[in-house]
């Protein structure tokens, strides 16, 4: 009887142990889930990058003397998503001003051929980034692919010449890791992160 | 030997779908996987099992198509290492384990997954036409949508597919199977 059953069991266990593993724990079905999860159980450590800005002067990736920096990766003639999550990216901005909280927003733009320093400044206008507190950038084409992949950023060209891409607001810490990743309506849930880390 | 040759068929078409499956989750899932797993079923079609196997190859064949139906996976299966594993996988893991267990599965057992099957779809096709955010990352939401309505699709055409012998009975005899092939009775029974 065991004998018999014994295979089974087996497979069964074995079975149930790689799906396990495959959806860490039943925790991650989609690769969004799973790299929000492995962010967050393994900070990565973001490289010196330096980007352009509306006013083609250079700006740091990293952090500077322990502020927090927020990125949303963008592109400035987006249609749907890019739009609303600026508007949230705004609020984000004024409650943190409010607050008197030392972080810094980035929309870096996926797109750097397309979206040169006048078409950057065009997005900034239309959604009050003044360059002070929320700035646009790019990346220079060639630094774009690490990019993309440090954050994995998936962006896929659409039908109608624009793009789709995973938005999220990614949240690099003081000491220089990317350490989190957020819904861009998740406003709240971004400023009790921002708030908790601040030394 | 024909059995093998119809099966290196089958894995050079899904493998000569690369770039379709790049372009499309249709083509992917319901046209590259379902081929390379029929290189497997195809590379089995005349071994045999002991009847003390059938359940361990049959949890075997379930765990591989849970795994590969994960959406993340879906996506990891565009990268190299993933396109190596889903080929590998697929036909060995899923399409060779479940050719080998079907003929022990008794019709109870056999209705029940077929069953599953339909139920499955149907939730995957309603999931992939309303979800509220991108299921995967490597793919539109347009093609999302598509994806949602082959499934509903194909749960359509396996629900009639399934219930004529259930309603009108078996045929005979399959036409094109040679009377004096091993498996042309387990086919029929």
């Amino acid at each position: 009887m065991l004998a018999r059953v014994l295979p089974s069991v087996l497979a069964a266990v074995i079975g149930g142990g790689i799906l396990w593993q495959a959806t860490d724990g039943a925790q991650a079905f989609t690769s969004e889930a799973a790299r929000r999860l492995d962010v967050v159980q393994s900070p990565r450590q973001v490289p010196k990058v330096l980007l352009e800005d509306m006013t083609s002067r250079p700006v740091p990736l990293l952090p500077q003397a322990g502020e927090v920096v927020l990125v949303e990766f963008i592109y400035t003639v987006c249609g749907d998503i890019c739009q609303i999550a600026a508007a949230d990216f705004a609020e984000i901005r004024d409650r943190l001003q409010a607050q008197g909280v030392k972080v810094r927003l980035l929309s870096v733009s996926f797109d750097p051929e397309r979206d040169t320093p006048e078409q950057m400044a065009i997005y900034g206008d239309a959604h009050e980034a003044d360059g002070i507190m929320w700035t646009i950038a790019r990346p220079e084409q060639k630094a774009l692919p690490e990019l993309l992949d440090l954050f994995d950023v998936t962006v896929i060209p659409d039908e109608w010449g624009g793009y789709q891409h995973n938005a999220a607001i990614h949240v690099i810490t003081g000491d220089g890791r990317f350490s989190a990743v957020y819904d861009t309506d998740a406003v709240d849930a971004v400023l009790a992160h921002v708030n908790g880390s601040r030394p | 030997m024909r059995m093998i040759c119809l099966a290196l068929l089958a894995f050079a078409e899904a493998v000569a779908l690369r770039d379709a499956a790049v372009a499309s989750p249709v083509q992917h899932v319901l046209v590259q996987m379902p081929l390379l797993v029929l290189a497997g079923v195809v590379a089995a079609w005349n071994l045999k099992a002991p009847r003390s196997w059938a359940v361990p190859l049959l949890l075997a064949a379930l765990t591989t198509f849970l795994f590969w139906m994960l959406p993340r996976n879906v996506d990891w299966a565009l990268s190299p290492a993933g396109e190596a594993a889903k080929y590998i996988t697929l036909p060995l893991l899923l399409g060779v384990p479940l050719r080998l267990s079907w003929p022990w599965l008794g019709p109870i057992l056999r209705g029940f997954l077929k069953a599953n099957a339909l139920s499955m779809l149907g939730v995957l096709g309603f999931l992939y036409t309303h979800a509220p955010v991108r299921i995967c990352n490597s793919y539109l939401v347009s093609a999302q949508q598509d994806l949602g309505f082959a499934f509903l699709y194909l749960a359509a055409a396996l629900a009639c597919l399934w219930a004529i012998p259930v309603l009108f009975g078996h045929p005979r005899r399959l036409r094109w199977a040679a009377p004096d092939t091993p498996n042309a009775e387990l086919e029929v029974k």
